[in-house]
This record gives C-alpha cells, sequence and structure tokens, in this order.
C-alpha cells in the first residue's frame, strides 16, 4: 500500500498570534488524489493552517512532512523557525498555492508568470517550459491572454491564470487558499469549474472555500474548524448531509 | 563666436569630470542605499541603529562641511595613522588623499542616505502579496529579490531615485573646494584670469543643464520599463 509516500501530512499545529491560540493542535494527512476541504467561519484558523503547511506561517508547534520528509525546527530567540531554508525552499516547489487575491506578479504577462517558477526554481529549460505553459493556459481557457499582463485581466481570468501558474510546477499538492472569495459572483463559475476537472483528474487538493456546493461535489473529506479545533470531519454526505453538531448545523443553514 | 580665451579643452576635461565623478558617485550611493534600506527594514538590530544613524548624521550636516570634514580630516587622520606606523613599527609610507577618490566617496556616501529612504519608500510600497507568491513558489531570499522585489520596488523608486540624481549632479560644484579640477573650478580659474565670468559660468550652467535634460529623457524611459503591466492608476 505504500509503496509512494503520502503528499503531505502535517500534525499537531498550532499557531498562536501574541496571546491569542488561532490553531490548537490540528492534523491533516491528504493521500495522493485526496481532495481535502477546510470549512469554517471566518477567524477559525483555516486559512492560517494552510498556510502553515508552506511554511508562510511558522507553526508554533507540529511536524509537516512533504512527501516523506519532515521538516526541521529550531528554536530561536523570536520563536520556532525552520533549521534549514533550503529545504524549505525546496518543499515549497513540491506545494503551489493558490491566493484569494491572485498574486500574479504584477511586471509579468500571463505567460511570463507561468514559466517563472519552473525555469528560476525548477531549472527547466526554457522553451520546454514555454510549450508546457502555453497547453495550461489553453487548458483554462486563457490561451488567447498569454501575453497579457495581469492588470489587463478579469478577477476570474486572473485566478484562472493562477492556476496555471501552480499547475506549471507539476505540484505534489496544490493548496487553495479561498481561491473564489474576491470574485465577482458572475466569475466564480469559470474558476470552480477548472477546480472540479482538476479534483476528478486526481490532483491532491487542499482547498480553504465557503462553497458548499464544491466542498460536497468533488472533495474526498471536509474538515469543518471552529476557533482553531477540527470540530467535525468525514466524507462531504456526512459532515454536510448530516451534521452531528449544532455549531456545524447552524454554519450550513441557509443565511437569508 | 565665444572667445574661449584658449580654456576649451580643459573646460572640456574639466565636464568629463564633473560627469565621471557624478556617475561614480551614483553608484556608490546605489549600493549605499539598497545597504541601507535593507538594514533599516532588517529585524536585526544593530543594523537598523547603524543604518539610523548614517543617515541621520549625513541628513544632518551641509554637505560642505562633510565634504570638507573628510577630506582634510581624512587627510589629517590618514597622516596621524602613517606617522604611528613610522615611530612604533618603522614603517615610512605617506597616503596621500586623492581628491577624485575622496570626491567620490563622499558624495556617494551623502547621497547613499537619501537613497536609503528612497529605496525604502519604494520596497514598502510593494504589494506583499507578490513577495508571498514568490516565497510561496520556492523561491530563495536572493531570486525573489531579483526577479520580484527589486523590478517592482524600482517602479517606485525611479522618481525619488532621479530627483536625487539631478541635486548629486549639482552638488559636484562642491568638490572644487577640495582641490579638483571639475568644470566649476576651470571655468573660476577662466573667469579671474579673464575678467570675464559672465562667459565662462553661462557655459558652465549650459553643460549641467545638457546633462539634466538627457537624464531626464533617461529617467522617463527607465520609468515606461519599469511601469509595464501597471496602470497608472496602481
Amino acid at each position: 500500500m505504500a509503496d509512494t509516500p503520502i503528499p503531505l501530512e502535517v500534525r499537531n499545529i498550532t499557531k498562536r498570534f501574541g496571546d491569542a491560540e488561532v490553531l490548537k493542535g490540528l492534523s491533516l494527512k491528504a493521500h495522493k488524489g485526496d481532495v481535502i476541504t477546510l470549512i469554517g467561519a471566518s477567524g477559525s484558523g483555516k486559512s492560517t493552517f494552510l498556510r502553515c503547511m508552506n511554511l508562510l506561517e511558522q507553526p508554533d508547534e507540529g511536524e509537516v512532512i512533504v512527501h516523506g520528509e519532515e521538516i526541521r525546527f529550531r528554536q530561536t530567540k523570536c520563536g520556532r523557525e525552520p533549521a534549514d531554508w533550503k529545504q524549505v525552499v525546496r518543499m515549497r516547489a513540491k506545494l503551489s498555492m493558490v491566493f484569494q487575491s491572485f498574486n500574479l506578479w504584477a511586471h509579468m504577462t500571463l505567460l511570463q508568470n507561468v514559466i517563472e517558477a519552473p525555469v528560476h526554481v525548477l531549472g527547466k529549460p526554457r522553451k520546454e517550459a514555454i510549450a508546457h505553459a502555453r497547453g495550461l493556459l489553453d487548458r483554462v481557457g486563457l490561451g488567447e491572454h498569454a501575453d497579457h499582463f495581469p492588470a489587463q485581466m478579469s478577477g476570474g481570468q486572473q485566478q484562472r491564470g493562477a492556476i496555471a501558474r501552480a499547475l506549471a510546477m507539476e505540484p505534489e499538492v496544490m493548496l487553495f487558499d479561498e481561491p473564489t472569495s474576491a470574485l465577482d459572483p458572475e466569475l466564480v463559475g469559470d474558476v470552480l469549474k477548472v477546480m472540479r476537472d482538476l479534483g476528478e483528474e486526481g490532483r491532491t487538493m487542499i482547498v480553504v472555500t465557503h462553497e458548499m456546493a464544491f466542498a460536497r461535489d468533488v472533495s474526498s473529506q471536509v474538515i469543518y474548524l471552529h476557533q482553531g479545533r477540527v470540530e467535525e470531519t468525514g466524507p462531504p454526505g456526512e459532515v454536510l448531509g448530516n451534521p452531528r453538531s449544532e455549531r456545524l448545523r447552524q454554519f450550513l443553514a441557509p443565511k437569508h | 563666436m565665444i572667445d574661449l580665451h584658449g580654456y576649451g579643452p580643459r573646460l572640456a576635461e574639466g565636464a568629463l569630470i564633473t560627469i565621471e565623478l557624478a556617475v561614480l558617485s551614483l553608484m556608490l550611493a546605489i549600493v549605499l542605499g539598497l545597504m541601507t534600506a535593507s538594514a533599516k527594514m532588517s529585524r536585526n538590530w544593530l543594523a537598523h541603529r547603524i543604518a539610523t544613524l548614517y543617515t541621520t548624521v549625513i541628513r544632518g550636516v551641509p554637505d560642505l562641511v562633510l565634504m570638507m570634514l573628510l577630506f582634510f580630516g581624512g587627510q589629517i587622520g590618514m597622516n596621524m595613522v602613517t606617522d604611528q606606523l613610522y615611530e612604533r613599527f618603522g614603517v615610512d609610507i605617506f597616503i596621500n588623499i586623492n581628491e577624485f577618490i575622496a570626491g567620490v566617496l563622499t558624495i556617494g556616501l551623502i547621497f547613499g542616505a537619501y537613497m536609503g529612504e528612497t529605496f525604502r519608500g519604494a520596497f514598502l510600497a510593494v504589494d506583499s502579496g507578490q513577495i508571498e507568491a514568490a516565497r510561496a513558489y520556492g523561491m530563495n531570499h536572493w531570486l525573489v529579490f531579483r526577479r520580484i522585489r527589486f523590478p517592482q520596488m524600482m517602479r517606485h523608486a525611479i522618481p525619488g531615485l532621479s530627483n536625487n540624481w539631478m541635486v548629486l549632479l549639482k552638488t559636484t560644484a562642491l568638490v572644487s573646494v577640495i582641490g579638483l579640477s571639475d568644470m566649476v573650478r576651470v571655468a573660476a580659474e577662466a573667469s579671474k584670469a579673464t575678467r570675464e565670468p559672465f562667459t565662462f559660468m553661462i557655459i558652465v550652467a549650459a553643460i549641467y543643464l545638457l546633462i539634466a535634460s538627457v537624464s531626464e529623457w533617461g529617467f522617463a524611459r527607465l520609468q515606461k520599463r519599469y511601469n509595464v503591466g501597471f496602470t497608472e492608476a496602481d
């Protein structure tokens, strides 16, 4: 069964901002092909949890294991930090992140954005990277926009471009941080469609989202967070279809 | 035609010295400015203190005073060191501070402090999401700087950089006090000898203006290059 290492596993992650403990011992295991959605009210810690997985935030305690390799930490005056940044850089290249506010590099065209990390981080030959990037842009419906700058595209196009950028790394796991929250409602559909396709083709994904339909239809596991703890977790049918806790029932209830 | 009384070639040499001095000082100032900006933004307490001391001292003392302090004071300090070397170890050397190098060092040092503030503001103006994305995609510190932070920072830095350059260019006129034959000094000598100050000063003014105009054009092109991908509004 365990011929290949698990793409991503985190154990007992805790995180404090000052006196506030925002993550209180969270664990998660993403097997190949899993689509794990993290849901919860704002302030529940779901985005922070996701950002701890690629160490954009430094967890105060807990372990991060990428593709069987455990990140080493050391204690300093200012708190815990990775002992070897080279290891972090190597590990981040295996996890691609898609951000709420897209964060495409504004001074580069879409195509340049997509080939940037493959060429400069992975050392892929430029020609190869361009060919690959063009294929990915076609796939997310942006073949025509390769030479446009982010500022010339709509939010939905930028986010699909950001997904192409993430795919270009051929990542072990894709991390999505509320990818549709900053979009106008009519643009959300296109982005979700791309994400659904990725889920169906067996990509390993961890998605922080408010889109319950996506969580229900695409994910293999749903984790409901409340105040930095896992309140409920399991297959979407159980968690979303038959919530056990009162809090989750309220969270899922129609708001209007 | 204007009669230069044979001062033409010396004036041209002086103009060349002015340009060389200005360009080399600018390069030094940019390096010092980037270092100062990084030090001021770093979490390192000592680096932060040193950079703050540097900018406070430089910006609080007149350029002319600094220049004389560094040049004449530097020469005296150097003599004290070499005297000590002779007395204690019998090493007999004399180091003469070269005016040109002293000029470059002083002007570079002065404008490094101003550049530091320009760069710091420009670095802070870069959207943090851009840097975060670079880190999330596995770029190390240097790669983030080279590929993302620096090109995006330059867009915000160029107006200040261009302004500093114009002031720096004119500050080079001060080096005539430490005996460097830049074009202002040559023109001053020529004015005295020929009693035609207007002729020489108007030429000097025209040359400064010409250099400034060419640089303005250059900076406008640079600005355009670094503005690629951004709309005027952001």
